[in-house]
């Protein structure tokens, strides 16, 4: 895969929810393979919903959303649940594992809806399990787990079909500090590995440790983006694209 | 009444599909019971309060008009005993034509004409069904019969060509004498008209007497009445006890049906109920949680949810009595055309009942759930909800997981077993609905087929009457009124053909694929009172015998085939002989058989010709019963063979099964019933179905961001449900097989007879098969519509739905 290639291109989206004012407002962005971009910004300026076009959950008002050369806005809703299994991970700030379902399963669940061969889905997901330090929870419940736990387990589960695209909203939010910085150390090693991160944060430690660049909006704009965290050493533009 | 008047109305207003579904399933609960209740208030005794509703006649008498005057006649309405009184009406008997010019129907058995310018009054207030009642000559009203009116409809024209000036009626109405006094009405004026020259005229008077319980009051009442009028000039009676015999057994047989039926309507609506109120007071124990965390006392909390429901409830209750009357109307009409009475409605006090029945239901349905939440500390109510306890179903989870089948078809069978309660009422609901179905289907076979058996009375595809048609209209006036107005007098017998010729010419007919002849004869067994009317068969019968319920069909001389009602006269089984008593001579007969029959009540009996001519009885055929060669065109054939006899002066005819009234209307009353129990089944499952969705939309918005396609999610939620239904499916069927095996005897034993195999075992492999599959398709059709809602909901909201 080329490095310039770009993973995001997002060009002049307005996204509006009935009559209310712009979430998004013709907002363009692009992001290259490997970067791995932190959204910054108030609550309410349009994060979540950023996240939801990126991941084909929603469809902007306006504009064009491409990801990994897949015109995200056009897709039916069967056609968007295809894209996303096959190159989108997603991590919540609430996990949101199955309770019904074992660790393992949770972690399989994407490769079953591909419908992937059996023994190499379960390799895959042990490799995982195993490299995030989980393998001894594979047959638990997750509702035994702590929150660092769980949000590992959400992250092996977002990776199992090698997402070009991992996407984390508030990945930290709800865990006290050690489990955070166990997850920011996570999205770190899998940045330095190559995955392309989109993440949506208030969490200025996991910015800084973990974004090659940050974006800050306001009432749906872009109004920073710098190269490394905001209070970064680069001095990066600081104007708004 | 704000805060909490409040809460109701938001709950009310925010689960709109759960409101609608509450509305639909009160709705469909209500229209059932009434529907099903109406039909057992109407199934009983409804000869008795159509009688008293009409003032029936408890006797009508007719009058000599030559020995007594229509005033001496009026005056027996003062006799002692008599209560009320009509007439008197002049009557007279004629044998009408139905059309004119070319198409004319002619050999109508003869009518028993009154003259009577009202159709009210103290006594036989007669309803009319079609049409109006006469207002002038030229017009006549038909008597309705169990079958509808005899012959003709409205605006038909009856002409009498054997009467002076022949004259010609046209058909204004149709109307219903439950004490069936007259066979048609006319103008009084049209009377003279209507008799023949020189023939005497007659009065009918029809009386209600203080006493007329057993036919013993109404001898006496009659002994009366004849003594208040000159020596003969009474000339005949009949009483209404004979009428009421007949009608009160034809709807005994409806009985036994009819309330299986409306207990299996009642049973299931009383769960569906349930189910749709307890899930929906479930569905809100979180809701519960954040209402008690905001001060509610668990009485307030019960009162909001059981105000919750009762809001829709009354709409849909409302909704199902306006709707239950409405669709009892044909119903009920069938029902009354099968009972042989006049129009039934909906007993008032059910439109009362059941409304107050259904409401209480919801009331105790949502107070025991919405108590048990309120009782909850409010943070285990905050605690439940998401979703189900963890924990339960994990081997089930397991053990589908690792079937080769698609993940999203493994996740839905998993389903059911995390939520054990829910699951069983699904089944129970699928269940009830399968064993309507089954039920449903195995009456309407059964029925069918038992009414293809009692055609058997009549086999064969055309019939030759041996005797000539009569040569003219039988005489003006009728004289025996014992055996019922209708019935036709004995006119001179006319002439029978040379029945042997006829076999012959019938025999080398082509297309004759079978043939033989059978003569009624009144004949007397030893030890059976009175005359047994005996059906004797004349060459090889076997492709048209009756049904049998034992033994076997005649197949050799002095041999007879017998209904159940003979066997518990005589005390005889299949396989004994019984001695029949001829001109003079007696023989030893074998019962080989009994079969289904219910001719003269069941007492009719079938004989080889062998039999008959044992005892000196000769058998010339009545009629000869042919079977068709297959692929032989009727209508050809019956020209051929028409000219064949011509010279032996018969005529052969088409002989079609008849549909009875009864059938029909117990069709129409299964198949209404079946859509109803189904609907509700498919209503249940519906509800249930929204409310899993609606508290897992969370998991299923994680799946579909995980990029479960629309249709992996409607497969899901599919296969949640579709697993419980097959199993409902065929647990309802071998329910529904017994509650049939239960039903069809109890209404043969109402009618007097047993039920051949025939028409018991109708469940034959593969509609069994696709019955099991019932209770698959009715949880699928039930689940589909919230599937898709499931499939359509927005992911980005669902992720944001905590
Ligand atoms: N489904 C929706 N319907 C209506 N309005 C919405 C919806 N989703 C988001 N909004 C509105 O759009 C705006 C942006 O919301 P968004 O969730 O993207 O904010 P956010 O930056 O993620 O905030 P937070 O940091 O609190 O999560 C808000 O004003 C919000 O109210
Ligand atoms: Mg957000």
């Amino acid at each position: 895969m080329s490095s310039t290639a770009n993973v995001i291109d997002i060009r002049e989206v307005r996204k509006t929810y009935d009559e209310g004012p712009a979430a998004l407002d013709g907002l363009s962005l692009t992001v290259r393979a490997g970067e791995a971009l932190a959204v910054l910004g108030p609550s309410g300026s349009g994060k979540s919903t950023l996240l939801n076009l990126v991941a084909g959950l929603d469809r902007p008002t306006e504009g064009s959303v491409t990801v990994d050369g897949v015109r995200v806005d056009g897709l039916s809703e069967t056609g968007s649940a295809r894209f996303r299994r096959e190159r989108i991970g997603m991590v919540f700030q609430f996990f949101n594992l199955l309770d019904d379902l074992t660790v393992t399963d949770n972690v399989l669940l994407p490769s079953q809806l591909v419908g992937a061969g059996r023994a190499q889905a379960r390799a895959r997901a042990a490799e995982l399990l195993d490299h995030l330090g989980i393998a001894r929870h594979a047959r638990a419940y997750p509702g035994r787990l702590s929150g660092g736990e769980r949000q590992r387990v959400a992250v092996a589960r977002a990776l199992m079909n090698r997402p070009a695209l991992l996407l984390a909203d508030e990945p930290t939010g709800a865990l006290d500090t050690a489990s955070g910085a166990e997850v920011r150390r996570l999205l770190t090693e899998l940045n330095a590995d190559g995955q392309t991160i989109l993440l949506v944060t208030h969490d200025l430690a996991l910015a800084e440790a973990c974004a090659t660049r940050t974006i800050e909006l306001v009432d749906g704009r872009i109004v920073r983006d710098v190269s490394g965290h905001l209070g970064g050493t680069a001095g990066g533009s600081v104007v708004a694209r | 009444m704000s805060a909490l008047g409040k809460v109701v109305r938001a709950g009310v207003g925010r689960r709109r599909v759960q409101t609608v579904v509450m509305v639909l399933t009160t709705m469909m609960a209500v229209t059932a019971s009434i529907m099903a209740g109406g039909l057992v208030v109407a199934s009983q005794a409804p000869f008795d309060h159509a009688f008293a509703r009409q003032h029936g006649a408890h006797l009508t008498g007719r009058f000599d008009g030559g020995r007594a005057t229509a005033a001496q006649v009026a005056a027996t309405a003062h006799t002692a005993g008599v209560t009320a009184a009509a007439g008197p009406f002049a009557v007279v008997t004629a044998s009408p034509q139905l059309g004119s010019g070319h198409v004319v129907m002619n050999g109508l058995p003869p009518l028993t004409i009154a003259g009577r310018a009202e159709r009210g009054g103290p006594v036989d207030a007669v309803t009319l069904e079609k049409g109006h009642w006469v207002t002038g000559t030229g017009q006549i009203v038909l008597a309705a019969t169990d079958n509808g009116p005899r012959f003709g409809g409205v605006g038909q024209t009856l002409s009498f060509p054997a009467l002076p000036g022949s004259p010609s009626l046209t058909i204004v109405g149709i109307a219903r004498s439950v004490s069936r006094t007259a066979d048609a009405w006319v103008a009084p004026a049209e009377i003279a008209a209507l008799t023949k020259p020189g023939a005497a005229p007659a009065y009918e008077m029809l009386y209600r007497f203080a006493q007329a319980r057993s036919s013993a009051d109404l001898g006496r009442g009659k002994d009366a009445l004849a003594a208040a009028v000159p020596p003969g000039a009474l000339s005949g009676t009949v009483s209404y006890l004979a009428t009421k015999h007949t009608a009160d057994q034809e709807t005994a047989t409806f009985v036994p049906f009819i309330v299986a039926f409306g207990v299996l309507g009642l049973v299931m609506s009383v769960l569906i109920i349930g189910i749709v109120v307890s899930g929906a007071v479930s569905a809100g124990t979180r809701r519960i949680g954040v209402l008690k965390s905001l001060g509610l006392t668990p009485g307030q909390v019960g009162r909001a949810y059981v105000g919750q429901a009762l809001i829709p409830a009354s709409v849909g209750t409302v909704l199902g009595v306006v709707l239950g009357n409405i669709a009892s109307v044909p119903l009920l009409a069938q029902a009354s055309d099968a009972y042989g009475t006049a129009s039934l409605t909906v007993a008032w006090w059910l439109d009362l009942a059941v409304p107050a029945g259904v409401l209480a239901l919801v009331v105790a349905s949502a107070l025991a759930p919405a108590l048990r939440a309120a009782r909850l500390r409010t943070v285990q109510a905050l605690a439940i909800g998401r979703t189900p306890q963890v924990g339960r179903g994990r081997f089930a989870a397991r053990a589908a997981a690792r079937l080769p089948l698609s993940r999203a078809v493994t996740l839905g069978l998993a389903g059911p077993f995390a939520r054990p309660a829910r699951s069983a009422t699904i089944w129970a609901a699928v269940a009830f609905g399968a064993v309507g179905v089954t039920f449903a289907f195995g009456l309407g076979s059964s029925l069918s087929a038992i009414q293809d058996g009692l055609n058997q009375d009549s086999p064969g595809q055309v019939t030759v009457n041996t005797f000539a048609p009569p040569p003219g209209p039988g005489d003006g006036t009728g004289a025996g009124m014992e055996a019922g107005p209708g019935a036709a007098p004995q006119p001179g017998r006319p002439a029978q053909a040379d029945t042997a010729a006829v076999a012959r010419a019938v025999a080398a007919q082509p297309g004759t694929a079978g043939s033989f002849g059978t003569m009624q004869k009144e004949l007397a067994f030893a030890g059976v009172p009175g005359a047994v009317s005996v059906t004797a068969y004349q060459g090889d019968s076997s492709w048209g015998g009756l049904q049998m319920v034992s033994g076997h069909w005649l197949d050799g001389p002095r041999q007879i085939v017998v209904g159940r009602r003979f066997l518990e006269a005589t005390g005889k089984h299949v396989g004994d002989s019984v001695t029949l008593e001829g001109d003079g001579r007696s023989a030893a007969v074998r019962i080989v058989g009994e079969a289904l029959t219910v001719g003269d009540s069941g007492m009719e009996v079938a004989a080889d010709a062998g039999a008959l001519t044992a005892v000196g009885v000769a058998v010339r055929p009545d009629s000869f019963a042919v079977e068709l060669a297959p692929g032989t065109d009727r209508g050809d054939y019956l020209r051929a063979l028409n000219s064949a006899l011509q010279p032996l002066g018969v005529e052969a005819f088409a002989q079609d099964s008849e549909l009875s009234a009864t059938v029909i209307a117990m069709d129409t009353m299964i198949a209404m019933l079946t859509v109803m129990l189904v609907a509700v089944a498919g209503l249940g499952v519906l509800n249930t179905v929204v409310l899993d969705t609606r508290e897992r939309v969370h998991d299923l918005g994680v799946m579909k961001a995980l990029g479960m396609a629309p249709r992996q999610t409607v497969a899901m939620v599919v296969t949640s449900v579709a697993g419980i239904g097959a199993v409902a499916g065929l647990a309802g069927v071998p329910l529904g097989v017994a509650l049939h095996g239960y039903v069809i005897p109890a209404m043969g034993n109402a009618a007097g007879t047993h039920i051949p195999p025939v028409d018991l075992h109708v469940y034959h492999p593969l509609p069994v098969l696709l019955l099991a599959l019932s209770g698959l398709v009715i949880a699928v059709a039930g689940a589909l519509l919230p599937a898709m809602w499931a499939a359509r909901t927005s992911t980005a909201v669902s992720l944001r739905t905590e």
